[in-house]
């Protein structure tokens, strides 16, 4: 075989992983496919009981033991329902979309590291099915794939809403694409390496003496490019664009019935795992507890770390949409392309130049000429750049109509203090609008 | 033919040729991706629908990314289904979809002489694919990776030190010539605001409005009230006579016979609902 020629060149979790025997890849595939539909099960639920207590009200509570069965419940009855297929849907493409939506969804999970060395049936391995020298790009290359089943759904269905959401998926999905693979160009930069299971172990260090050396404290604006991208990647509340209830029905999906929708709602909530465990294991140290040493961090103990980073990231998914109103299509792409793709070609540039500092173990006056010459471009670029314009604060006087209305600057007065009065000691009125027996 | 004199200068010595054994899984794999790549091809070809042929392509471009994966380039392989199936392809469907469904080809030669030009060049394009296709088959020892991805940082590091160093020119010409191609996308694009804006902002259109004094407001709707639910009808100023402003022009010249149920039921001489007109008419 020629992986074990590789060796020179892989890191120990590859190393680890190359001796698998075929039973334990099933026994992993298996796995992940099972974890992956059980996070989808209890993501639903957590989500409608975390969003039902910030609004104050229950939610789920019927089903099962304080309501946590709902969503299997839910997902049973979509699976017996009435399968639709509109009269002007494109057969083939209509039923190719959902399945194509749902496993590049579960194959981008393979390269995740969900622990490290670990005792599996007698075999030492790592609790990862693969570790890929392009590792990153494997989810990259995935969500790319993932897109075109929300834009295929959406053209196949043959309607107009569903359309119109496709096209702002295939745009947004598309620029926010570029805005998550430069926020991973940093870390790539400073671990050497694509490979997932090299960047969780180059994370395995403390800066300062005890803090953890991970890439999220480290890289923090790369770390936020992330975190921002990968809910507009997600079509995820405040960016769920393609599928706004008030604007277009029910987006790509107004369509879609019985399992088909349910793989759809399978395909969004796989996707929201995946890219919070990639948050996780760029940017979290992954399975690495947040102390060095062997206490708790060790075998086992790493899925625990890994699970509740990665539960952490999915609360932010959750805590997001309840909190915050959907952005305006224009806005959101404004915020992609000239704000967060600017900001990640700046910092990957004083990555780059930090890193080559280190490197070239420079002297402290190359040093401070280099930062020199930096804060003198910056101050250069920033007199090069034109005055804002000053808004023209006089303008036209608006109430010219004839018509009682008040000016665009009007302060809206305080509201009056409550009225004295209480409605229940106030005389009786008749009712302007009586029934008609009374009438009679 | 010069072009494939200057290939087979580009071929190292046989000397420093490692050759790999292609292994039982490279083997299924080809197998069964290369009958795919083929027949998305055709179905490429042959779709009807634009939209098919697009996703025909997307399959041999996939198929085509599991290859070159296969065959130890993993980046490569990876590179090719974001850039090409995830962006290229997406922005073709993009526009297909914009399109519409049912719009077909049209079979009018717009520029002259297209047809033959396209055809000669279509037959150069053949030969020398077929050209140098035969000599890779005939003439070149397989070389396998196996050697450059163990050496050097492996086969990301390799394929960047190449890129930055010895493939540096054709690198940065084709970023210009992108670079070039987005600039003149966007010129052709860009609707300038320094002359005539094109798009008012909205507190200019709200300035505009209220500027003219005439109405400021929308019109006042038809009289759709509780008597009627027609728009037919017209909206009554407080003192009773009709709004001139809520008469419809298109209302206004139809015919009054075909409005005559609206007016009967406004009147309220129309005909009462009888509940026996839903009985059959023999009982």
């Amino acid at each position: 075989m020629t992986q074990h020629v590789y060796a020179a060149e892989i890191g120990e979790t590859a190393k680890l992983l190359a001796d698998d025997p075929f039973w334990l890849i099933l026994v992993k595939v298996v796995a992940i496919f099972a974890f992956l539909v059980v996070m989808t099960l209890f993501m639903i639920n957590w989500e409608r009981k975390v969003v039902a207590r910030m609004q104050q009200r229950p939610g789920p509570n019927r089903v099962g033991p304080n309501g946590w069965l709902q969503s299997l419940a839910d997902g049973l009855k979509l699976a017996f329902k009435e399968d639709i297929r509109p009269v002007l849907a494109d057969k083939w493409v209509f039923f190719l979309a959902p399945v194509i939506s749902c496993i590049p969804a579960f194959l981008a999970f393979s390269v995740i590291p969900l622990a490290g060395e670990v005792n599996l049936f007698g075999e030492q391995t790592a609790l990862q099915l693969v570790d890929l020298p392009v590792g990153v790009l494997v989810v990259l290359a995935c969500s790319s794939i993932g897109v075109y089943g929300i834009v295929l759904s959406g053209w196949a269905s043959g309607s107009p809403y569903p359309l119109l959401g496709a096209l702002r998926s295939a745009a947004q999905v598309i620029s926010y694409e570029i805005a998550m693979g430069l926020s991973i160009v940093a870390v790539i930069m400073f671990t050497g390496s694509m490979s997932t299971g090299d960047i969780v172990g180059a994370q395995a260090t403390t800066v300062l003496g005890f803090a953890p050396g991970w890439f999220g404290f480290l890289l923090f604006p790369s770390f936020a490019i992330y975190v921002v991208s990968m809910v507009g990647e997600t079509n995820r509340a405040p960016f769920d664009l393609p599928e706004a209830e008030s604007e277009l029905v029910g987006g790509f999906h107004t369509e879609y019935s019985s399992l088909k929708f349910a793989l759809f709602f399978l395909a969004e909530y796989v996707n929201m795992v995946t890219v919070s465990a990639l948050a996780t294991t760029l940017f979290l140290g992954g399975y690495h507890a947040p102390w060095s040493g062997e206490f708790m961090n060790t075998g086992w103990w790493g899925l625990l770390w890994f699970i509740i980073k990665t539960l952490g990231f999915l609360f932010i998914f959750i805590w997001l949409r309840g909190t915050l109103p959907r952005m305006r299509y224009d806005q959101f792409m404004r915020l992609g392309w000239k704000v967060l793709v600017p900001t990640s070609l700046v910092w990957i540039m004083a990555v780059a130049v930090i890193r080559t500092g280190a490197i070239q173990q420079l002297s402290t006056a190359q040093r401070l000429i280099a930062l020199g010459v930096i804060v003198g471009l910056v101050l250069l670029v920033s007199f090069l750049l034109p005055d804002k314009k000053v808004q023209d604060t006089k303008g036209v006087p608006l109430a010219g109509s004839g018509f009682p209305v008040p000016p665009l600057d009007l302060v809206v007065p305080k509201t009056a203090p409550k009225r004295k009065v209480k409605v229940a000691t106030l005389p009786k009125e008749t009712a302007a609008v009586t029934t008609g027996k009374e009438a009679e | 033919m010069s072009l494939l004199t200057f290939l087979a200068q580009q071929q190292p010595e046989p000397v420093q040729r490692v050759v790999d054994t292609v292994t039982t899984g490279e083997a299924v794999t080809f197998w069964i991706l290369g009958p795919l790549a083929l027949a998305g091809a055709l179905g490429m070809l042959f779709a009807r629908n634009a939209v098919h042929s697009a996703l025909w392509l997307v399959v041999t471009m996939l198929s085509l990314g599991v290859l070159y994966m296969v065959q130890q380039a993993p980046f490569l392989g990876f590179v090719q289904i974001i850039v090409y199936t995830g962006a290229i392809m997406m922005l073709f469907l993009f526009v297909l979809m914009m399109v519409g469904r049912d719009s077909s080809d049209s079979v009018v030669e717009v520029i002259r002489g297209q047809r033959l030009a396209a055809a000669l060049l279509g037959i150069g394009f053949a030969v020398m694919l077929v050209g140098s296709v035969g000599r890779a088959l005939t003439g070149v020892d397989a070389r396998g990776l196996a050697e450059v991805n163990t050496t050097n940082g492996g086969n990301v590091g390799n394929i960047g030190s190449k890129l930055f160093t010895e493939y540096l020119f054709a690198f940065e010409l084709t970023s210009a010539l992108l670079i070039t191609a987005a600039l003149g996308a966007m010129i052709l694009a860009f609707v300038g605001r320094d002359g005539k804006p094109a798009k008012k902002t909205q507190k200019e259109l709200v300035e505009e409005r209220f500027q003219d004094g005439k109405r400021v407001g929308s019109l006042p709707g038809p009289g759709v009230f509780a008597t009627a639910n027609s728009v037919a009808t017209p909206a009554l100023l407080p003192d009773g006579t009709v709004a001139e402003e809520s008469l419809f022009d298109v209302i206004e010249a139809t015919d009054r016979s075909t409005l005559s149920d609206d007016v009967a039921e406004v009147a309220g001489t129309a005909h009462e609902p009888d509940a026996h007109a839903l009985k059959g008419s023999e009982s």
